[in-house]
């Protein structure tokens, strides 16, 4: 019998051969052999969390700011449930995970036994793929499929539930085979040529194009960035982003919209509505992007370049839908897009010179524009503040979920991608400051900061203790309004203002929370003293909790309000009494 | 039907009958995945069928029957590709290239008369008498829904004492078979 090893130790050597350098987790009793086998291994370093949550969303961090796949620990019962939020949000957002997770004893299952539940049958939903291994022998090619699975096609979350016995249990071990070219995880791009040829002759006709590009081009990689730069450079045409794919392309450009959606800009949604030519790549048609179906672009031919055949035509049908990464495609099209018309940007620029003075015009109502006041903080100017301030570095932004979030989306600008960490999809309160921790021991010596609200932060504040332990020096600028404040705006703007429960009465005192932590506390109250309080933050090696106590009744603007389309923004306080119909407070 | 928050969509839709069929992995939990994928997403089953057909390969086949416009057809084929065990995934038109049947166990309990009425109910629609008592008769038959239904019908007022039925399963007529892309 050659070289048998137990279960856990072939965790660790599939962990070793996909050259994993953290995992992020939490022990308990049915992942006890593995945690045991751990110190065997010191070319993997355990990042311990507070929660199994907080383990999840360090991992997404971790993943969405390395481009490599995020691995977490995690006990049986209580521990695999506690990641399901995790695992549902990085389902939503196309994070790659691979999740562990221990299971009782294989004879126990079944039994209700102590710490047990249905792994698999809980998380089936919400990962892209999970296992039950019940043979030692099939463990490691169990995990090097996992990884395959994860990192391969649209990435997202996997799960391999360990039971006990089987960690215990000595087995072969089986080296990963070099993945292959698998049709259905990477899908190939074979007979779409012509559709190629369509979309460079719809480039040259369009007269009012845009590009419409999401989380799939920073997920196909730095290459696929560089691409869609180029073919927008020579093209000539505007481009506006989801709030996933923000960072592809450079936020300062002039060719930048800015986001499109729900809290997007005027020029970003009107060009949307009006376009006669939508050129989407990697994004998916969201219901916060679309607004109302029925009067989506109406005018528009649309092209679709996405990984995953299932999101064609799912919400929106298109005209032309090429299935594939990003980056192949973008290639194929700026060589075919340059071999038929060279110079086209030169010569393209009459055509859609009366496209880009209306986009002007739209531009001119500078929809991102906010009164300030000399008196109290004003979110918005709290992200500008920041964004000015950190600008000169390479930084790293999280945030939770909710108003500061859309804030930070409209006026923090991103340059590169990988730098911008939200979550999107599932729209998780409590994300930011795990993902932060994540995205910080990816990037040990970069600024991470978390754009927090005081509501969502509080839901896996105990994280702090991690960055605490790790040395970890993440700063969570937390804009605190003490409300809810999406939901305070829906409800002012739904359900006759109407408060209801989102105003939280009683809330810690942040510095002195920092304090207990042991990290650092500071409060900025007046827009005097913001400047000089953010730079004191920056000048802090040590984890900081920021209390930026801002305007309470601040609305983000502009909306699109629920059912309306694109072209009937809201911009302000002066829009709001434009109602929404009954059908429209229906909807969420 | 595209359901979006957003969507008050006035447009008639039209749903029909199709029958998907999909190969995969005979392995624990890939029927849950099946069936979690309709009901997660909202897609009706109107009726199911499920067996192993190669051992060697450990293969299954699936038959589902749906009703569901065009466009969210496509969508329940797409999203099932994506699934890890299944291998491939067809949708089979109910028209004259398609051959469906469905089987039933019926039960009838009654007097000698109406058993009689029973028994020539059965000659005509081609079923087996696969039990026989002096109060009682076991049919089998396979058929398409519509005559099965028609026959469940009939026999209500003979005494119809218990019934079991198969999901629909189907197949391509002629030489041809189904092959991925």
């Amino acid at each position: 019998m050659a070289n048998l090893i137990s279960g856990a130790e072939m965790v660790f050597k599939v962990l070793e051969d996909h050259g994993v350098k953290h995992i992020f987790g939490y022990p308990g009793g049915a992942v006890l052999p593995i945690y045991d086998e751990l110190k065997n291994h010191k070319k993997i370093k355990h990042i311990l969390a507070r929660h199994e949550q907080g383990a999840g969303h360090a991992a997404e961090g971790y993943a969405r700011s390395s481009g490599k796949p995020g691995v977490l620990l995690v006990t049986s019962g209580p521990g695999a449930t506690n990641a399901v939020t995790a695992l549902t949000d990085a389902y939503m957002d196309s994070v790659p995970l691979v999740c562990i997770t221990g299971q009782v004893p294989t004879h126990l299952i079944g039994t209700d036994a102590f710490q047990e539940c249905d792994t698999t049958g809980i998380t089936r939903p919400c990962t892209k793929h999970n296992w039950l291994v019940k043979d030692v022998n099939k463990l490691s090619s169990i995990l090097h499929k996992a990884f395959e699975v994860a990192t391969t096609g649209r990435p997202g979350p996997v799960l391999v539930d360990i039971p006990k016995d089987i960690q215990f249990k000595k087995g072969k071990y089986t080296k990963p085979k070099a993945i292959k070219n698998n049709i259905k995880l990477n899908i190939k791009f074979n007979g779409q040529e012509s559709a190629i040829e369509k979309v460079v002759e719809l480039i040259k006709k369009s007269s009012k194009p845009v590009f419409y590009t999401g989380g799939g081009v920073i997920n196909s990689g730095p290459k696929a960035t560089m691409l869609l730069r180029e073919l927008v450079s020579i093209t000539g045409f505007p481009i506006t982003s989801t709030l996933q794919g923000l960072g592809a392309f450079p936020g300062n450009d002039q060719q930048f919209l800015g986001m499109l959606g729900m809290h997007g800009t005027y020029e970003a949604n009107n060009a949307m509505h009006d376009c006669d030519l939508m050129i989407n790549v990697g994004a998916r048609f969201d219901d916060r992007i679309t607004g109302k179906l029925d009067e989506f672009s109406p005018k528009s031919k649309k092209i679709h370049i996405d990984i995953d055949p299932s999101s064609i035509n799912k919400n929106v049908k298109v005209d032309v839908a090429i299935v594939g990464d990003v980056k192949f495609v973008l290639n194929k099209l700026i060589l075919a897009l340059k071999e038929k018309y060279p110079n086209f940007v030169d010569t393209n620029k009459q055509g859609i010179s009366s496209w880009w003075k209306q986009i002007e015009k739209w531009k001119n109502k500078n929809s991102l524009g906010f009164l300030n006041s000399n008196d109290v903080i004003k979110p918005q100017y709290a992200v500008q503040r920041l964004y000015e301030l950190t600008k000169a570095q390479d930084t790293f932004i999280t945030t939770e979920v909710g108003q500061h979030q859309m804030w930070a989306a409209q006026h923090y600008k991103f340059n590169k991608p990988n730098r911008w960490m939200t979550s999107g999809g599932l729209g998780t309160m409590g994300y930011g400051l795990p993902a932060a921790i994540g995205v910080q021991v990816a990037n040990p010596e970069k600024l991470v900061i978390d754009i927090a609200g005081e509501a969502s932060v509080l839901m896996t504040m105990q994280e702090m203790s991690t960055a605490v332990q790790y040395k970890l020096p993440i700063k969570i600028f937390i804009l605190n309004n003490q409300y809810m404040g999406m939901v305070r705006q829906w409800q002012e703007l739904l359900h006759e203002k109407n408060y209801s429960e989102s105003y939280t009465a009683a809330l810690p005192d942040f510095v002195k929370l920092a304090e207990a932590y042991g990290c650092v506390g500071i409060r900025a109250n007046k827009p005097e003293e913001l400047d000089k309080k953010i730079v004191e933050m920056l000048s802090v090696n040590k984890p900081v909790i920021f209390d930026c106590v801002v305007d309470k009744e601040e609305n983000c603007y502009p909306m699109i309000p629920s059912g309306k389309a694109h072209n009937q923004m809201l911009l302000g306080k002066q829009d709001e009494e434009k109602e929404v119909s009954e059908e429209g407070k229906v909807l969420v | 039907m595209v359901k979006s928050p957003y969507s008050f969509s006035s447009k008639k839709e039209i749903i029909e009958n199709y029958i998907i069929v999909v190969w995969v992995d005979n392995e624990s939990g890939v029927l849950a995945r099946v069936i979690g994928l309709f009901s997660g997403r909202g897609y009706n089953i109107d009726s199911l069928s499920v067996a192993e057909i190669d051992k060697k390969k450990n293969i299954s086949r699936i038959t589902i029957a749906t009703s569901c416009t065009p466009q969210v057809l496509q969508q329940i084929k797409l999203q099932l590709g994506k699934l890890v065990p299944v291998h491939k995934v067809a949708d089979f038109p109910k028209n004259k290239k398609t051959l469906l049947r469905e089987m039933a166990l019926l039960k009838v309990v009654s007097s000698k008369v109406k058993l009689e009425k029973a028994t020539k109910l059965c000659k005509k629609y081609k079923c087996t008498i696969l039990d026989k008592t002096e109060k009682s008769l076991i049919l089998e038959i396979s058929a398409l829904k519509k005559e099965i239904d028609e026959l469940v019908k009939k026999l209500q007022p003979l005494g119809l004492a218990s019934t079991s039925r198969t999901g629909i399963v189907a197949m391509t007529k002629g030489s041809e078979i189904y092959k991925q892309h």
